[in-house]
């Protein structure tokens, strides 16, 4: 029997060594991305270059969801995350013209940063020492559906998701939807626009001094012209808010 | 399973202070958001690595809703930010006082 078990374990020994080295190396590339990225979002001053390095974390990201087999959660990390939530923070930058860098030294609080980075610091340090003395797993396995056996990654993820979890993927529906009403509610304007103006703000203009009614005598011509300038440039200065 | 699954959570707890340390030290709101991205997706890598080691698909599942949550969290937030940034033109965190009333 030893002599039976012994070949077979030569055989798969090295496509196991071979396995093992690609996932490393797929963790590895990963990390390198994930970290590289999460410390140029925090330490770059230019919004912009911040919203470039996040996509590399999480590109990163979506490698590591690779090396452990979450093919569709990889797919929509990218489509999701990278295509659509990133361009929707570069379309801010970029519509609102905020890629300026950020201005240093008017902190309103002196040693908040040093005492940020030693308090993370201290957390990691915590979360790392509370892994080496507790159980990383506790509960059992396999409450909605096992994630091996047959089938593919989205069919189980699909099944799971439209069997045991329908009534909050339905939820996910209407929290869109409320979200999309938010955004327009939020970003619109409440005041006149420029060139519509309100009834008041008409008024008011009818009644200051120098923008008399229509059929008040036209002043000489050399003044008129001054004067229609100004106006214009008065409707025109009319503030958007 | 060939990469050791605490190796994936100390790499995810990495993240996750990296992107909290930020939100600490950042003052543009932009950027303060980006942190918070960079936590959740700490913690979907967390939810990744559970599911797999305990073999379990709602791992997965989590990482699905807290995408979509993600999603709307960042439209609703940047929509406040250039309400923010209608009334002034600058978006530190000092600054979110005048969408008071």
């Amino acid at each position: 029997m030893l002599a039976s078990v012994i070949p077979s374990l030569v055989a798969a020994a090295p496509r196991t060594t071979l396995g093992n080295a690609s996932d490393w190396a797929v963790f590895l590339v990963g990390a390198a991305l994930i970290l590289l990225g999460a410390f140029g979002v925090i330490l770059l001053r230019n919004p912009v270059h911040c919203a470039l390095n996040l996509v590399i974390t999480l590109i990163g990201v979506a490698l590591e969801f690779i090396d452990q087999s979450a093919d569709f959660l990889a797919a929509v990390q990218i489509i999701v995350y990278a295509g659509a939530i990133v361009i929707l923070f570069l379309f801010v930058i970029m519509f609102l013209g905020i890629d300026r860098k950020e201005a240093l030294g008017r902190e309103a609080t002196r040693f908040q940063k040093p005492l940020a980075v030693i308090i993370g610091l201290m957390a990691l340090g915590l979360i790392l020492a509370l892994s080496r003395v507790d159980h990383w797993v506790s509960g059992t396995p396999a409450q909605s559906g096992v994630l091996n056996g047959p089938g593919t990654n989205v069919q189980k993820l699909g099944q799971s998701i439209y069997t045991g979890y329908l009534l909050p993927f339905e939820m996910t529906a209407a929290l869109l939807v409320i979200a999309v009403v938010a955004a327009v509610v939020l970003s619109r304007r409440h005041h006149s626009i420029a060139g519509e103006m309100t009834s008041d703000e008409q008024q008011e203009l009818l009644q200051r001094p120098g923008a008399g009614p229509a059929d008040a005598p036209p002043p000489p011509a050399s003044a008129g012209g001054v004067d229609g300038a100004e106006e214009t440039q008065s409707l025109e200065g009319v503030p958007a808010e | 399973m060939s990469v050791p699954a605490a190796w994936y959570l100390i790499l995810a707890a990495i993240l996750f202070l990296v992107g909290a340390t930020g939100l600490l030290v950042r003052r543009n709101v932009l950027i303060m958001f980006m942190c918070i991205e960079l936590m959740l997706n700490a913690v979907n890598l967390t939810f990744v690595t559970f599911s797999r080691l305990l073999n379990d698909v709602g791992g997965q599942v989590d990482v699905f809703f807290v995408l979509v949550v993600a999603a709307a969290e960042v439209v609703v937030g940047l929509a406040i930010i250039v309400a923010m940034f209608r009334r002034r033109a600058a978006a530190t965190a000092d600054d979110i006082h005048i969408l008071k009333g």
